[in-house]
Order: structure tokens, then sequence, then C-alpha cells
């Protein structure tokens, strides 16, 4: 017997393959979901988050304690409805307040179809995970069967080997046109200078903005593009972008993209999150999964080299094997957290990528820079065509 | 970058005594700055004029000034210690403007020493309101439209440019003093007329207002290489216009969207670049218009301050120790992560509950003083809260603020007029919120009156709705297990959920425990869980798990002294410290518990464990259960915390848990009035006549027995609460309506007064056989003048032998009756040959670290042996008497709180105390008020006013005043004293008798010294605009005949060469051999008639 008040509408389960259960009230929409739980310590932003195509395949416990306080809104969207298949919460908002909030967040994952649980000891979970490492479990807001659930959890797929970036990825190519949002409410860009075809392995917007405010022209293509449907843009550079799932699971797209390298040796390719591991894949590297990986907004990354820190957004489940990278690449920053691979670079060839997120949504600012650092590289490139 | 090798020594200024805006923060902050820069092998010299601190602790820094924070005397201290490089970032305001002060002077260049942190041009950027309003400007940064005022003249015309309402601000000051929010041009002259004084440069701010709009801080830091990190970002509840001192405040900020709160995260580290501050904390805060998002910066400190032990605290990331170390040229990644052990310092750390601190305030102190809220700060002290919602946080909050409000008991009348009450901001308008619920107003009304964002309103809404739900059960009923742990989930005490059900606490817990409601103890680990943490630093919480990791060690729990208010401080805190360091080394595993953020308690480092915990019965004794579930604990400890945990003494040995040392009966003994009464019978000794009055009729048949004056109070009280002297029945008549009305549950206490008695303090340690005297003081203000409030001096200067002997003996006797195992303190006055005792405390008390800083021995440490069972003269531990005098001086807050009279009484009003140290006592005194911002003229005119009893003493001091060089101004009747004594004079109208009179003139700036003792409540009616004038003016007033003969010793002592020579260090005073109990005591300047 639980005493409810809004925005739950009933109890609520979220049951782990190992058997760990966690009960709590459910919001949102009625459903049952399965997919690996992961935890994130961002503590601002789960409307980006929830939005993260990235997340395809999981659910997301969120290790910030309030959730819905400042509502939904339209400039917040990292996707058009592709993300996390489920929330976890300690605590739902009854009231979002926010003067760009245009509705809150029960709402608006119900119109979603997205469930959520609340008042689950969050943290007694997120060690759960960091102990056990991540692992799958079923969510429902509208079934109470433990057994049911767990059997779900167990029967959903494994990360490993799950090729869903040619899930989340568009169907279509497009041109995207939107800047960064400012705190203003404006969205200023400038004239594109650049044309650059965007891999969408499960592209999150504001990698499309960050672009689009650099003076670059987003096209966007599937994960399924040929190397001669990228080239046939006559594109001023590659970009790779993030994605959910095991990098292992797409030889087809690391086969694109290593045919792009070798058919256009000085177009600068560069990547985000799973297009560095694609990347990495591609110059003959390898990766790895991490036990309960990276999600979070507080990752600190130094640039190789240097004694400059920055503070980075990420969410990744696999990490590059340093030791894996040919003569060529070189590992360009660290996280210091764990010392796994932030970024690499090849000496010779206008290629970089980070295993971060300098497109934050949400997250720090502090790496906005590798936007202006292809930018430099589109120009050198230029100049030379 | 490594650290840095060029630098061997480095000086550390401290922050002073504790006043309102600047208290134990500084304390933390210092200890920790200083401990840091100890470990990186630099030699470390400390100044700071606080006795009550750990940072002054003899054994923290290598050399220890305890001097006050003026250029002369730095001066001073740099001559002798020569360093290479002073920090002067981890001493709140009163640090920075020493350095600023004294490199302006040339003193720093003089003696080649660096400013560490912070240098000069960074420094006047940040905090020259102009300056960096143009730097702002510069990087293209919004702040409020304000001009830069120099006088009345050119406010005016600001004031055409930015309309009512006006913000004013001071510049260069600390808590917002002398700032104000002005809706009139009468308000606006006063108010830039209190502003233009305060301000260290002559200069203020008139300032466009925001008021209403949401605030926030930002704790930030940053390297040598520009590593860039957010601590903590910190949300107020209260809109802008209550200074954030003053604001419930909350972490993390919770009604931002991440576009919001990553810009004022990007314009925080551009300004912190743009002022150009490279290594170390700031705090940068910002409003933001609800309506529109639109942000505008407000102000940034260059330097740790109150809201970065907040966010220490709050995250377990200590700000204070890292910001020491990147000071000496590390960067952020060379630092490891304290909690985690693993990861970097690099980082920002993630929060997963909900902080929430809470102002405590002391208007009761300041009858006359409008309560009302606004940018400068007030409260005395705060409490600080986590829980896992916003609704826990806030629950527990309000139960550690310790006002008897354990939740939103508080009901005003149902005539209350609650929407003026909700537009007002003043120290209870969150519980009339909780009232606007009640009564059913919605939250967008609440919002409108209050400007509260509607997210924090709701949440405070829901637990009304949990409180009523409560309520509606039938009435004695304990509510069902799933509606407590509902209930105990949002927030609510044990104690409110038994005052909303008609039922005891007892039951309440009772009935909890039964069914499994526990709470559990999770851990602050910087991390959000992400990382194992191996620092047990904890907070209870109604969830599944527990990560309290109880140890199998024994172990002893010591009881913190929760918020700061006056009469419970920072030397508490002190003597808790002292206890866990203690019994640390005695092989225990400590663990504290307190709330209050701004401590050195609560710093994860000093104890073995750290429970983050309200200091009521409920939180305690769970603590205590959880504790006990493995290992031994071996007992609690009660005496060092004041009151505070004093007064859960009996619950915490009901509940079977043994206390260390005094039993709590002893407590008890010394507490109750009629056992008390017993026991001074018993041994014998002289006390002032008194009975118990729990009526008027009583009070005035008492009054009449003993004979006007007579002192009342309510009983059990600390800091001489509701204290006061009455003269006559109609004064008692008032009292007791008054007073019976304030604590009806409690009975009055009406004792003799022994008018013009010497007052004496003593510190004692005993441990059931042997007890040794820490420090005998004697106070400078006669009787009748709270001790908190008095000026000490330690050894007595006026007492011969034989009656120490007899304080002794008295002590000694006090305490083997009452069996004291642990620290004693006990109150005489002696008078007319006859030594009475006032009052014992089985207890730590204020004087304690007065006392250690005095003599050079840790009382403290030794009584918390003690208490653990230790014996005395195993610690081979003697009495020992100084050969130098120590003065304890205390410091008042009159300036902040308009209207309060300046006269001192027997309820306390001081917030905190410094110390003088010397070879007489007039040159210690004069060092004392010179620390305590009192500057004693060298010359010039006295103006001398007193009460008839006084004349005869009045015409002494006058008489040394002229042989110092001094003309006197006196009030008729004084003059018409010191004619007949042939003491030359001018005379001055009293303010009654028609102009031009003694304000005029104060005004005028003729005078420099006012001596002004006055009886009686029309008298003291009559002179009130002479006190309050002179404190505006700064004007050095004594109210107490003996306090202006000690004044005229000091001035006399100031102009001795002893004043000049080299700064002694308190190793230095300590490493001097010391006098017994029993040499004759050497002249130290006699002042007055000695007692005999």
């Amino acid at each position: 017997m639980t005493v409810l008040e809004p925005p739950y509408h009933g109890p609520a389960l979220l049951v782990l393959e190992d058997g760990r259960v966690f009960r709590g009230l459910g919001f949102g929409a009625r459903a049952t979901v399965t997919g690996e739980v992961v935890f994130n310590t961002a503590m601002t932003g789960y409307q980006e988050i929830l939005t993260d195509p990235s997340y395809a395949g999981q659910l997301v416990c969120m290790t910030s304690v309030q959730i819905g306080n400042v509502g939904t809104n339209p400039d917040d969207e990292e996707s058009d409805g592709l993300g996390a298949e489920g929330l976890i919460v300690r605590a739902a908002s009854k009231r979002a307040s926010n003067h760009r909030s245009t509705a809150d967040l029960p709402a608006w994952l119900a119109a979603r179809g997205v469930p959520a649980i609340g008042e689950v000891d969050t943290r007694a979970l997120t060690r759960h995970l960091r102990t056990r490492g991540a692992m799958r479990g079923a969510l429902s807001t509208e079934s109470t069967d433990v057994e049911r659930l767990r059997a779900l959890a167990c029967e959903a797929p494994p990360m490993e080997g799950r090729a869903l970036a040619h899930e989340v990825s568009t169907k279509e190519p497009y041109t995207w046109r939107d800047g960064v949002y400012h705190v203003d409410g404006t969205k200023p860009v400038p004239a594109p200078r650049f044309r650059v075809v965007v891999m969408d392995l499960g592209v999150k917007r504001n990698i499309l903005r960050c672009l689009r405010s650099a003076g670059v022209e987003p096209v966007v293509v599937p994960s399924s593009a040929t190397a001669d449907a990228i080239l046939r843009h006559e594109p001023h550079g590659l970009f790779l972008s993030n994605g959910p799932g095991d990098p292992a699971a797409l030889p087809d797209v690391v086969a694109t993209v290593r045919q792009v390298l070798d058919r256009a040796p000085d177009l600068p390719v560069y990547g985000i999150c799973l297009g560095h591991q694609v990347l990495a894949l591609a110059l003959g590297g390898a990766t790895f999964k991490l036990k309960f990986g990276h999600h979070g907004a507080n990752h600190p990354v130094r640039t190789a080299g240097t004694r400059k820190v920055a503070i980075t957004s990420q969410n990744h489940g696999f990490a590059v094997d340093p030791g894996s990278l040919g003569d060529g690449a070189r590992v360009s920053a660290v996280n210091l957290f764990d010392e796994t691979v932030a970024g690499m670079t090849l000496a010779d060839r206008p290629v970089a990528a980070v295993q971060f997120h300098p497109e934050a949504a949400p997250g720090p600012h502090d790496a906005r820079d590798f936007f202006d650092t292809f930018v430099r590289a589109l120009e050198a490139h230029a100049v030379g065509r | 970058m490594p650290k840095r090798t060029d630098l061997r020594k480095i000086l550390v200024i401290g922050s002073g005594p504790i006043v309102i805006g600047q208290a134990c923060e500084f304390d933390y902050s210092g200890s920790q700055a200083v401990k840091a820069l100890k470990e990186e092998g630099y030699e470390v010299a400390l100044v700071n004029s606080n006795p009550a601190t750990i940072m002054t602790d003899p054994e923290l820094a290598d050399r220890t000034y305890v001097k006050p924070l003026v250029p002369a005397f730095l001066d001073r201290i740099l001559e002798v210690e020569r360093p290479d490089a002073i920090l002067p970032t981890v001493g709140g305001q009163t640090g920075l403007n020493l350095a600023i002060e004294a490199a302006r002077a040339g003193i720093l260049e003089r003696h080649g020493v660096e400013l560490l942190g912070a240098p000069i041009d960074v420094i006047e950027r940040a905090e020259d309101r102009d300056r960096f309003k143009a730097a702002m400007a510069e990087i293209g940064l919004d702040v409020p439209r304000s001009f830069y005022c120099h006088n009345l003249e050119e406010a005016w015309r600001a004031l055409d440019e930015v309309g009512f309402p006006t913000i004013i601000r001071a510049s260069f000051t600390l808590g917002g003093t002398g700032a104000g929010i002005a809706y009139n041009r009468e308000e606006f002259e006063r108010q830039i007329e209190i502003a233009l004084a305060e301000s260290l440069d002559n200069e203020v701010l008139v300032e466009e207002s925001i008021l209403g709009w949401k605030e926030f801080e930002l704790e930030v830091m940053r390297d040598e290489a520009d590593n860039f990190v957010v601590i903590c970002s910190i949300e107020n509840v209260d809109p802008m216009g209550i200074h954030t001192g003053d604001s419930l405040t909350i972490a993390p900020a919770l009604t931002l969207t991440d576009k919001e709160y990553q810009w004022m995260r990007d314009q925080a580290g551009r300004i912190v670049r743009k002022i150009g501050v490279t290594t170390g904390g700031c705090n940068i805060q910002f409003a933001v218009d609800p309506k529109t998002g639109r942000q505008v910066v407000i102000e940034m400190n260059p330097r740790v301050s109150r809201s970065s032990a907040l966010a220490s605290k709050a995250t377990g990331f200590p700000i204070a120790k890292y910001a020491a170390k990147l000071a000496v040229g590390y960067t952020l990644d060379e630092l490891r992560n304290d909690i985690t052990k693993t990861t970097p310092a690099s980082f920002e750390p993630s929060i997963d509950y909900v902080v929430t601190k809470i102002p405590r305030f002391a208007f009761e102190k300041f009858p006359a003083s409008d309560d009302t809220l606004t940018i400068q700060m007030k409260s005395v002290g705060e409490a600080m809260a986590i829980g896992r919602t916003f609704r826990e946080s806030l629950g527990k909050a309000m139960r550690s603020l310790e006002t008897d409000l354990p939740g939103f008991d508080w009901r005003p009348g149902a005539e209350a007029p609650i929407e003026s009450y909700l537009s007002r901001p003043h120290p209870l308008r969150l519980w009339y919120v909780g009232e606007a619920f009640r009564r059913g107003l919605s939250v967008e009304r609440v919002h409108e009156l209050t400007r509260i964002d509607p997210w924090f309103l709701t949440e405070i809404e829901a637990m009304i709705a949990c409180e009523q739900r409560l309520a509606s059960l039938p009435r004695g009923t304990v509510p069902p297990p799933p509606l407590l742990r509902w209930a105990k989930r949002n927030g609510l005490g044990d104690r409110r959920i038994a005052a909303l059900c008609g039922v005891s606490e007892d039951a309440v817990r009772e009935r909890r425990i039964q069914a499994g409601l526990r709470p559990v103890y999770k851990r602050i680990d910087t991390c959000a869980a992400e990382f194992e943490a191996g620092t047990p630093y904890l907070y209870s919480t109604y969830e599944e798990e527990d990560e309290s990791e109880i140890s199998d060690r024994k172990k002893v729990v010591i009881l913190g002294g929760g918020p700061n208010r006056i009469g419970q401080g920072i030397e508490f805190d002190y003597c808790c410290c002292h206890a866990s360091f203690a019994l640390a080394e005695e092989g225990f595993e400590t663990v504290m518990v307190n709330c209050n953020p701004e401590t050195v308690s609560t710093d994860y480092d000093t104890s073995d464990r750290l429970y983050f915990e309200p200091l009521t019965r409920e939180n305690v004794l769970d603590l205590l259960d959880a504790e006990a579930q493995r290992g031994e604990v071996v007992g609690v400890l009660v005496q060092f915390g004041g009151q505070t945990p004093l007064k859960l003494a009996a619950a915490v040995e009901r509940a079977g848990y043994r206390l260390l040392g005094t039993p709590a009966d002893a407590i008890d003994r010394a507490e109750d009035r009629k056992r008390f009464g017993e026991l001074v019978e018993r041994l014998g000794l002289c006390v002032p006549r008194w009975g118990v009055a729990r009526s008027v009729d009583e009070a005035f048949e008492i009054a009449h027995g003993i004979g006007y004056p007579v002192l009342v109070r309510p009983s059990y009280v600390l800091g001489g609460r509701a204290m006061e002297i009455v003269y006559s029945d109609a004064d008692l008549d008032r009292y007791m309506r008054e007073a019976v009305k304030a604590s009806p549950d409690h009975p009055v206490l009406v004792d003799e007064f022994l008018p013009n008695a010497t007052e004496f303090d003593v510190d004692a340690v005993a441990d059931g056989e042997t007890v040794v005297i820490a420090g005998i003081m004697e106070h400078i203000e006669e009787a009748g003048v709270h001790s908190g409030d008095s000026s000490c001096a330690l050894p007595p200067i006026h007492v011969r032998p034989h009656v120490l002997e007899e304080i002794r003996n008295t002590t000694r006797a006090l305490a083997r009756e009452l069996g004291v195992i642990g620290l004693l303190n006990v109150q005489f006055a002696h008078r007319g040959g006859r030594l009475y005792v006032l009052e014992v405390n089985p207890r730590g008390s204020r004087t304690v670290p007065f006392v250690a800083k005095a003599t050079g021995i840790p009382f403290a440490k030794i009584a918390a042996k003690v208490a653990a069972g230790a014996r005395l003269a195993d610690l081979d531990v003697e009495e020992v008497v100084p050969k130098h005098v120590s003065v304890k001086v205390p410091v008042f807050p009159f300036r902040k709180f308009p209207g309060a009279d300046t006269i001192l009484g027997p309820e306390m009003k001081s917030t905190g105390e410094v110390m003088g140290i010397a070879r007489d006592f007039g040159a210690a005194f004069y060092k004392g008020l010179l620390a305590a911002d009192v500057e004693l003229p060298d010359r010039g005119r006295a103006f001398v006013s007193v009460r008839d009893a006084d004349k005869d003493l009045a015409v002494e001091v006058a008489r040394k005043l002229i042989d110092l060089g001094f003309e006197i101004m006196a009030t008729r009747g004084t003059a018409a004293a010191l004619g007949r004594a042939g003491v030359a004079c001018a005379t001055v109208n009293k303010v009654k008798e028609g102009r031009p009179h003694v304000v005029d003139a104060l005004v005028n700036g003729e005078i420099d010294l006012v001596v002004n003792t006055t009886i009686g409540a029309q008298s003291i009616r009559d002179s009130f605009s002479i006190r309050r004038t002179a404190l505006l003016r700064r004007i050095p007033y004594f109210t107490t005949m003996s306090g202006a003969q000690a004044a005229v010793a000091a001035i006399a002592a100031a102009r001795e060469p002893t004043l000049r020579m080299p700064a002694r260090a308190l190793q230095d005073y300590h490493a001097e051999p010391t006098g017994r109990p029993h040499d004759p005591p050497p002249s130290f300047g006699r002042f007055r008639e000695a007692v005999d």
C-alpha cells in the first residue's frame, strides 16, 4: 500500500536480469519496456538525455534526484522522439517551472509512449550497476509480475553485438538549418561556407546545430549510405555522428568509412562518440565494452601533452583500445577518470575524433572548439582543393 | 605544474572575530589552507585575532599571531617573520581588505612579499563595483544599471537614471554592510549616508533594482593552466532583494534548464578570466528574470566565502584546501579527489541529494530593530540539511534550526493578515507560506506575493497536504506504516507527526521502529555513486539501501553545537573538534554529529565518521542505534557542544547510551534552581538570594523579599536570553507579562542583583577526584553585564591571593560534589568581601578556547580524555598562571541592526570575540579593542555623562584623561560633580535639554570618546541617541565605569614603547616560564581597586 500523489499513476517495477527488484511508482506512459540499464550523473538536461538516440535500447537512471522540475520544450529535443526506452528517477516533479517549458515531463513522456518509474532508490541502483556492471532490465508501469519482468529482462538482446545505429538512423538524406540556442531565445546562423556530409548513426541535433552555427551546412545521410553516395555530395568534409549500440556490430559502416578514407585522402573526417569508435575500427583499431560506461556531464578530459582539462559530456558504453591503434593514429585526449581514450587524431591527415560530446546538450561547453578545429580543417582542405 | 619551490614561508590571514556575514566558515577554510600548505612542506605563519578558532591552535601553524588585523600589526609580523608570500583569500573580506590596505600603504612592497591567489589589481577589479561593471561591459555581460557616487549630490543624479526602488551598496564591505533598498527620497538620502559611512573608500553604488528575480550562485575554481570547474550551483529559494546569507538556499540549482545553466557556467568562466583570478576559488552571483530567462551578473568574490564553505560541505569537495594548493602552483588534475582517492580534482561534483541551507536569526535580541530582511545580511548563523528530495531536505533543515519549530508548526492567529506577511520578507516567512497553503491560497497567489519559484511552493504545498492528511486521522492515532513512511519521505519529523496526530513523540518512534521504518545512511561522495567513496560522510534518509558500513571498533559519538546563534558559537565547535582529536589519540573511533556547515567539526577530515544531521532526539537516537549495530558505542559526549547537545543528554541516557563524563543528573542538579539551591546550601556557599516565580504575584512577593534591583530570567536558557535587571514594580510587571508569555512552560527566576560586584569566570577540569583549574578570568565589566559580553582578563588583575584561593577551593568543592568528569565552568561575583556563586555549568564553556590560547594548555583535549576515563594525575596537568596578560574582548553586531541600543546588560548580544596579549593589562586591552575594530583616540575630547552612583569614579576617569591630554565635556549633572572635584570641563546639553546638544557635538566630530552610564528605563531611552550616534560615527564608547577605567589604562599603555616592540607569536608566549598559583601575583597595571 502506497500513498499516491501526482504525477504518479500507480505502482511500477524495475526488475534486473540478476533478479534485483526496485519498486516504485509509475508516471509517463503505461507500458512495459526492456533494455540495458545505465545511470547518468548529469544534474541538468534530462530532456536532452531522453531524446539522445544514443540511449536507444537503454533504460536511463538519473542520479540527480528531482526530475521534471523544468518541464520540456521544443528547443531541447535532441531527436524527433528517438532515445531512451524508459526512465528511472528518485522523485518526479509535481509541477514544471521554467519560462521555456511547454509541457510537463509526465505528459511529454506519455505522448511518446515512454514509461517512467519514480520513488526508486536510484543511488542503490547506481551502486548496483557500478559494482555489477550495466545489465538488462525490464521496466513496467502496468505489470506487477516480478517473474515475468525478469524473464523479459533476460530475453532482451544484450548490448554487445547490437547494431542499433541502423535502427535510429534517418531513412532519407536531409539538410539541417538551425543554429545553437542562445539563452535569449535566438538561434543565429551565419551564411554557410562549407558543406559537410554527416553520417547519421543516431545523431544528436546539437551536433548539427553546432556545425551550422560554425558556418557549415550539414547534409545528413543514413547510416547505410555508401561511399559513393557520400562523395556524390562533393562534401568539404565528412562527420561521423554519435549513436547507440556496439560499434563492432557495424562492419558495413566501418567499411564505408574506410573506403571514403582511401578514396579521399585529403578529406577532413571528424567523429564524435560512436563516430570516434567507427573511425578507430576503420583505421584498424579495436573497441571493448566498459563495465558501466560513461554517462554524465562532469568527465575531465586532458588534451595529450598539455595540462589543459576540459569538463565534458559523455555517453558511451564502449571504448577504443589504445593499444590497437596503428602507428599513424595518436591518442589526442584522455579521460582522467579511468585513463581511457577520449580522442584520437591522425598525424598526417585531417582526421580526428573524440569519445565525448563537444556539442554538450546537456553538459559543459568546454570542448566546443572541436567544431572550430573541424572548420579550420575544412578551410585548409578547401584551399588545397 | 608542480608546486613552487621558490617559496619557503607563507603567511595566512584569518578573518578575525565572528560577526554577521563572517563566521566559522573562515576557521574551516583557514584551517584547511594552513594544513594544506604545511602538508606541502611550507613553513606557515598565521595571523588572526580570534582565539576561539581551531586555526589559532598553536600546533596548527608554525607561528601563530593572535593580533589585530590592521596594517600596523601586519607590518610588524612581516618584520619578524619575513615570509615570501601572503595568502589573503581564505580570510574572508577581512583578509582581502587587510591585504589591500597593506598594499596601498606600501607595506607589502617594503617587505617584498607576494600575494598568492589574488593579486591586488584582481581584488580591486572584483571588489570595486565600478571597475567590475566596466570589466563586465567589456566582455558583453549584462549587469544591473548602476552609478558610482562619492557624495549625496552625485547620488541624486544617479537616482534620476535608475529610479525607485533603488539598491544602494557600499564598496569593499562584508555581508552587504551599509547596503539597503530605498523606495522614496527620504529613505534614499538616509541609505546613502549609511553606505558612505561604511565604505572603505567613501564610495557607494546606486543600482537598478531587480527585486523579485531568481538568484543563483556558482562556486568555481581555476588553476594556473586555465582549467575551470564549477564545484556547486546554489539556488536561492528567496528571490533577489534578500541577502543570500539570509536566504533559504539549496544545491544544486533546480529551476534552470541545461541551456540556461550552461550559459551561466560559460559566463562564470569568462568573468573569472576577465577579472584575472588565476588560482583559487571564487563565488559568482547571478540574477535571472523568471519571465524571460535574462541573466545578469550581480557580483563576484575573488576568494573563498561562506558559500564556498557551504558548497564544500554540500558536495564533499574541499574548496579551501584545493585553493591553497592551487595558489602554490599545482593544477587541478595533479590533485586527487579526497573522497574517491582514485579520480582527480579536475572535475565537477555531481550530487544525488538536495542540500538546504536555512538561516538562523536573532532579532529577539534586538527588539527595537525591524526584522524585515533586505540586502544587508542579518542572520547570525545557519544550518544545513541533506535529504534525497527537496521536501526531506527542507524538513530536516527546519528541524536543524532548533527554534522549537520542528516543522510547519507555527501558525499565526486567524486574524493575521497573511498576504502582507507573505509580501514582506522576514524570518518567519517560510512558516507563513505553510500557513497560506493551510488556508487554501493557491501556489500562483503565494508566488505573486513572495516571488518564490512555483516549483518550491508546489513542494511545500505537498508537505502541507501530507501534514493535513495526518491531522485528519482520528485524534490520538499513530498513523499506519504506509502513511508513516510517506510522511517520513516527505520530510516530517517524529515530533511534528506526533503533534499533528495528538500522540507522543515516543509513540510515533515506537510504532516507526516496530514497522521497520528506520532511516538508512547514504554517503556524500562528490560523484553520485559513480565511484567508490572511502570517506564516511553520511546523512540519513528514508530509502532502501544503507551505506553506513558500521565498524566493529570502540566508538565515541560527539554531539556538536548546531547552528551559530548569539550565545552559542564557534567556541563550542572548537571544543567538539578538540574532543574528537583527543579521543582519536586515545584509540577510539570518533563519530561527529552536527548540522552547521560553517564549522571545522563538519569537515569530513576532523573525525573518523561524520553524520551531517539535525541535533534532535529523533536523529541522534536513530544514528546511535545504527552505530550500535556493530562494535561498541562506548559513550556519547554532550558536554562540549553547548546547550544543544546538553538538551539531549537525558534522552540519550534514557535510550540506554552512556554519557561520557559528567552524568545527566549532575547537569540537572546544576541547571535546576531548586536542586542547585540544595547543593550550595550543603556546601555552605554563598549565592545571591533568589526565588522561582510561576506567576506575576509570586514574582512581586519574591522581589519585595529580596529588594530591588533584581535579576529576572526564564529558567533553562543560554546566552541570557530575555534576562533583565529590573528596578521597580512597574518594570517587573511588564517583564513578567512578556517573559511568561514568551515561555509558558518555564517559570521565571528572580535573583538578587549585586551592583558593582566584580565577576569571575572559572574553567576547570575534573576527573571525579582531582580538579585542575584551567583559568580564572576577571571580568572588566561589572556584574549585570552578561559574561559573554564582558571583556575579561586572564590572569585576574585586581584580586588578592586569598580571594583567588577561595575561588579555587569553591570550584573544587563544586566539581567534587557534582561528580564532574570533564569540563566545568563556574561564575562568581565578589562584593563586600563575599564571594557569591552565580552559576555552575558542568560542561565546556565559551571561554575554554580563550583559556587554552592564554595558557598554552589544550584543556578541551584533556577534558575529553578525562571524560573517556583518563586520570588527570596520569596526564600531568596542573594549573599555570601566565606571566603575560590575555584579554578577551567581545564583538557586537549593533551596526547591522538599525534602532538597536548598544547598552550592555544581562542578555548576551555579542556575536564573537577577539584576544589581545601583552605584558600588562593596558596594552593587552588596547590590542583587544583594536582587534574588535575599536580604535581608541590618542588625544581629543572625551564626553562623560554618568549616573549618580558613578560620579566618584567619573572624577577619577576624567582626571586621568586630562593627565593624558584630553579635554572633558560633560552633561550638567556630571559636570557639576566634576566641578566640585576641581576637574575642568565644558558643559553640553542632554538631547532633551535643547540644541545644540551632545548628539550635535558627536555628529560634528567634536567628541572622540564617550563614557555614558545610565540607570532606569527612562534615562536609557533618553541617552539612546548618544550611543547610537557614537556607534554609527565609530566613536569609541563605554557604557560601564569599569570599561571606561580599563579604556583609560589602554590609552595610557598605547603610548608606551612596548606596543612597538617586535611582534610575538603565541608560541613565544607559551614558551615563557609560567607562574604557579601560589606565586605572588605580578603587577599587570591595575586600573581600579583590588578585590579583597
